[in-house]
């Protein structure tokens, strides 16, 4: 290092009244004033320090105030993405539309020759639904709001599929059922509802989503659509229906959010209800 | 703080940390790793970052778990380079120059603000003023996203709702990081002495008295 700090000391006003310009004031017969040692790089005030503190408090800070801030930025942001014919609010954080999400590595794609839905457990007639199954049985279409608890929202989404409850009154609940258990042909992810909740006119076994047949991405071919909750409750991928004696709790409950999870009504938020 | 030491000693003292002729030394090996490191790091967050929250990006990559997992571990590690860093000299006698403002760190900022390029306009010592005050915010930065990150990450440290709140900061301050590095790299790439002194070590002396007039005073 040839390049210590303090090697010189012609340097400019450290306290001057007027900022300086870059060639710089010489006066060397004031260079043995204590306050002139250093070099201009080790004079002037800890700003960087507030700065970087400053930044932390604004992080606490908009932790604190994000739910306040979330609501405002959607309703704007909502706004905004209704004129913006580039599709790039689409991008923004609680800028509307779906976003991508799956627990697993990695999930098989099914299609019509190879997607089947099972229905077992407490019931007394199990059964295995084909795709063209599930396309034959009456059809219910409903258009609600879509919640995510981690807040985004998208307006007037409609869902077309099989009444979750029609398939229960097929299979035949026994007696001792209380809740169902779902999973999925990702192998990882699972749900639950009560039974009153899964028998519910607005749970549904979807086929359909924005008026198209669920692509992969979205969980298609079938996944399950329960209105009135958190889209985490609207498991991706549905390939298994089990009644249970009891809630087995799944896989975001396991990490502590809500069994019940009605929108606006659980996981803390407070959010329009979307049932 | 390093004592004043007396100059012509410093510079005819022989050794590795001598540069080659002609040039000024800039950084020292350790404060370029330093640098190296982290970018890295931080080129694994914003990537795999991207992967997990562009639906075209996240579908087109899948393997979420996995992707999970290296943004996670790769945002843990972002602060160590710096936290290593601290054990060198030269490292921490240039983080007490980002801290330290000048007066001449106000006229930088106006000419910025003016858009006023010329060199002349724009006196800096080591670092500018525009610098400074990136060093700060994005060492900040970092530790919120860190932060927020773990909230999310373990999802039994904090009540749920912080974790929506996390969530939401680290969202936006991820969107917000990108648009600044991006300024960040651009900048580099529009200055390929610069991007010399991080790589080598060493610039031209040219260089330092036209960006950085004040630096060796």
């Amino acid at each position: 290092m040839n390049l210590e700090p303090s090697a010189d000391e012609s340097g400019e006003e450290p306290r001057g009244p007027e900022p300086r310009g870059p060639e710089g004031p010489d006066s060397p017969e004031r260079s043995d004033s204590p306050e002139r040692s250093g070099s201009p790089d080790e004079r002037g005030r800890p700003l960087g320090r507030r700065v970087f503190l400053g930044t932390l408090g604004l992080g606490a800070l908009g932790v604190a105030a994000a739910p306040v801030l979330q609501r405002g930025l959607e309703g704007f942001l909502g706004a905004v993405s209704d004129n913006d014919p580039t599709g790039l609010t689409g991008l923004l954080p609680n800028g509307g539309g779906f976003r991508y999400y799956s627990v697993a590595a990695s999930v098989p794609v099914r299609g019509p020759a190879d997607y089947r839905l099972t229905v077992d457990g407490l019931v007394e007639r199990p059964h295995t639904y084909t795709l063209a199954d599930l396309r034959a049985l009456p059809q219910t279409r409903l258009v609600r709001d879509v919640q995510c608890v981690t807040g985004w929202r998208v307006p007037g989404t409609p869902f077309q599929g099989v009444r979750l409850a029609d398939l229960l009154d097929a299979a035949g609940v026994r007696s001792t059922a209380r809740a169902i258990r779902f999973t999925c042909f990702d192998g990882t992810y699972s749900e639950s509802l009560t039974l009153d909740q899964a028998r519910r006119p607005d749970v549904l076994v979807a086929l359909r989503m924005q008026d198209k047949d669920i692509g992969h991405d979205h969980g298609g071919p079938v996944r399950l659509y329960v209105a009135p909750m958190y889209f985490y409750k609207s498991a991706k991928w549905l390939s298994g229906i089990t009644v249970t004696d009891r809630v087995l709790p799944g896989y975001w409950e396991h990490l502590g959010y809500d069994v019940d999870a009605w929108v606006g009504k659980s996981n803390g938020r407070t959010d329009d209800p979307t049932g | 703080m390093t004592p004043p030491a007396d100059p012509a000693d410093l510079a005819h003292r022989p050794g590795p940390a001598t540069p080659p002729a002609g040039r000024v030394r800039r950084f020292t090996p350790a404060e370029r790793w330093t640098h190296r490191a982290t970018a890295a790091l931080m080129g694994v967050c914003v990537a795999t970052a991207a992967c997990l929250y562009v639906p075209e990006l996240a579908v087109m990559v899948g393997r979420r778990e996995l992707v999970v997992r290296v943004h996670e571990w790769a945002g843990l590690a972002l602060p160590v380079p710096v936290l290593l860093g601290l054990a060198s000299r030269a490292f921490r006698a240039d983080l007490g120059r980002l801290n330290r403002f000048g007066p001449h760190d106000r006229v930088w900022l106006r000419a910025a603000l003016r858009r006023d390029r010329r060199p002349a306009s724009r006196p800096a010592g080591k670092f500018n003023a525009g610098q400074k005050i990136y060093a700060a915010w994005i060492a900040g930065a970092t530790l919120v996203m860190l932060g927020t990150g773990l909230m999310m990450w373990f999802t039994h440290l904090t009540p749920l709702m912080w974790r929506t709140s996390a969530t939401f900061v680290h969202d936006w301050l991820a969107l917000t990081v990108g648009i600044v590095l991006a300024g960040h790299i651009g900048m580099a790439v529009a200055d390929p002495e610069a991007r010399a002194g991080l790589r080598t070590g060493t610039v031209s002396p040219e260089w330092a008295q036209r960006h950085h007039s004040l630096w060796r005073r």
